[in-house]
């Protein structure tokens, strides 16, 4: 399908692969919220708005409408995020088990104040809903891997290994 | 406890059961052959799942056979049909979809090949949510696998059934677990739940007819299918059927997803499962089955987790999600964690939810963090009934409303003791990164 505007965000590695993704479904747009993930792994860990225009134009929405989408979920980071992105569960599975003293030790460790980033621009530190990882509580995710059954002892030592 | 049968986990605890060859050596795709290849049709399917008693996983405990026999008959309406998997496991205190996605990504394509077969459907969506990362990725790996087998794709087995099987990721919003939320999120979209009807069976996915299931609920099928309807009737109490995954969290010494017979009580889980409540405590309170049950207190532990008793007891089995919490306890702190998340959590779109999710988050905190107002418990209880039942598009309202209403049933007097002292009365401190989270 012909896009329509010249997209400068977008490298063609991605639209080639978001070629392919639309073809699993009937409506091109039910791809958008995959293609978000991929934009954001793929273009610096955050949706910067002229990705989102982009992705208007490749999908043929107003930017807004990808705006609207993109702002809806939570995994979606509107803002720069730091290089590493650190997930803290306090919902009341680990609440119970001591996630307030894990947020503690992140934002430690990483210097990173909780819901934003480190001056050096290394560390992202949040607190987010329940993860589903309810059994192996407290946890929080590093980059996109759990990190389960955590004390501070081993927030110290996993975060302190990260280069 | 008695001894029994497992089944349902039984190939997640062997090593490499997530690859085709050792799934196979397990027995696995036996129950797909089964129904293709012994000339079963979709209406008979569905007859062995209504005849199994078999209820959906995912919270609400509807007959899965009865959901599919909704679908409207194929010779007046040729539509083409979808199955959403809801693989979005989002209920806080549930992490028992997890297990079988990873452990056993197979058995789940199986189940969701039998249910869509069942209900005629030429495609399924597996909605997995965006934090489970690993789930996604075995899933889309068996996929693969299976689609070189010849258990995906056109002509299954070389059968008449084809039926393709696709992943889609969700972005961490809980709302995106109720049906309707689902679908909207799958045709990319905010994950706005929709007004019902029409229901998902007469206008669903793009327009058409839609089956959505939970993950474990599908993941059942294949033993229904080849163990008998009259096997799986045979386990559990009157009105629930077969065998459970429970997940135990919070204050005990040996969390884990268990599988368990229908009819096991809440103290033979905790005691013989999960080891007791930890620290040689007593246990206080506890969610039955997630966070958007009412909560119950120890003296409830001997009930019998089916749907039957904890709806008697003015609960629900839920997700069979047990949140056991110790007698050092604040009852303040667990309410505006639970307060907060629905705040977090609310799509917005009815003026209930949206505010009220808000307020009982704002009281429960003030009250947590010892700024309580005298008439703060009132105003509550007035809120949570202005909330539910059945006021707005979708359940998430009364999801906040109904552990609000049984924590003020049960612990009255320690939220006013907490008002009137300025502090929880065991002098538990409420959570000092209390507010909603980022986004």
């Amino acid at each position: 399908m012909a896009v329509p505007n010249k997209l400068m965000a977008l490298p063609k590695k991605l639209t080639d692969e978001f070629d392919e993704l639309v073809k699993n479904y009937p409506e091109r747009r039910a791809a958008l919220i995959v293609a978000l993930h991929r934009c954001q792994e793929e273009l610096g860990g955050w949706i910067s708005p002229e990705v989102m225009e982009d992705l208007g134009a490749y999908f043929e929405l107003e930017p807004v409408e990808v705006f609207g989408v993109a702002s809806f979920y939570p995994m979606f980071n509107l803002r720069p995020v730091g290089k590493h992105v650190v997930s803290v569960c306090h919902n009341i599975s680990c609440d119970l088990r001591g996630a307030q003293d894990v947020i503690a030790k992140a934002c430690e460790v990483t210097g990173a104040p909780l819901g934003g980033t480190s001056k050096d621009g290394k560390w992202t530190v949040r607190h987010v809903e329940c993860q589903g990882a309810c059994a192996n509580a407290p946890m929080f995710d590093l980059d996109g891997v759990y990190h389960e059954d955590l004390t501070v002892e081993k927030v110290a030592q996993i975060l302190g290994g990260v280069r | 406890m008695k001894p029994y049968e497992t089944y349902l986990l039984d190939r997640a605890n062997v090593a490499g059961a997530h690859q085709l060859a050792t799934f196979q050596k397990l027995g696995g795709y036996k129950g797909l052959e089964q129904v293709l290849k012994s000339g079963m049709t979709p209406a008979q399917v569905v007859d062995e799942m209504k005849k199994s008693g078999l209820r959906g996983r995912g919270g609400a405990g509807f007959s899965t056979g009865m959901k599919w026999s909704f679908m409207p008959d194929i010779t007046k309406d040729p539509r083409v049909r979808y199955l959403a998997i809801n693989a979005d496991e989002s209920e806080p205190g549930t992490c028992k979809d997890r297990v079988l996605m990873e452990k056993d990504p197979h058995g789940v394509i199986e189940g969701s090949l039998i249910a869509a077969f069942a209900i005629r459907a030429s495609a399924v969506y597996i909605y997995v949510r965006g934090e489970y990362r690993l789930s996604h990725d075995r899933l889309l790996a068996a996929v693969k696998e299976a689609r070189a087998a010849k258990f995906v794709g056109k002509n299954i087995l070389d059968s008449d059934f084809s039926c393709e099987v696709f992943l889609h990721k969700g972005a961490g919003a809980y709302i995106c677990g109720e049906e309707t939320g689902l679908m909207e999120s799958l045709e990319g979209k905010r994950g706005h739940p929709r007004q019902k009807p029409p229901f998902p069976a007469q206008s669903g996915l793009w327009n058409s007819p839609t089956t959505v299931n939970n993950v474990e609920t599908v993941f059942n099928a294949p033993f229904i299918v080849q163990r008998g309807a009259a096997w799986h009737a045979g386990i559990g109490t009157q009105n629930s059927k077969g065998n459970f995954l429970c997940g135990i969290s919070g204050h005990v010494n040996r969390p884990g997803v268990y599988e368990l017979p229908f009819g096991t009580t809440a103290r033979e889980i905790l005691d013989e499962k999960a080891g007791g409540m930890w620290k040689g405590r007593q246990l206080k309170a506890w969610f039955p089955g997630g966070s958007s049950c009412a909560l119950l207190t120890g003296a409830d532990v001997d009930v019998v987790l089916d749907h039957d008793s904890l709806r008697a007891r003015g609960s629900s089995l839920g997700t069979a999600a047990m949140v056991m919490m110790d007698d050092q306890t604040s009852i303040a702190r667990v309410m505006e964690v639970i307060a907060r998340f629905y705040e977090h959590e609310s799509c917005g779109q009815c003026s209930q939810c949206r505010e009220g999710t808000q307020w009982l988050s704002q009281i429960f905190r003030r009250i947590a963090h010892g700024k309580g107002q005298d008439d703060d418990v009132a105003t509550i209880e007035a809120l949570a009934k202005g909330m539910a039942p059945g006021k707005t598009i979708c359940a998430l309202s009364d999801a906040a409303a109904i552990p609000t209403l049984s924590a003020i049933k049960l612990f009255k007097e320690e939220l006013i003791e907490c008002i009137r002292q300025k502090r929880d009365p065991l002098g538990i401190p409420a959570p000092k990164y209390a507010s909603v989270g980022a986004h």
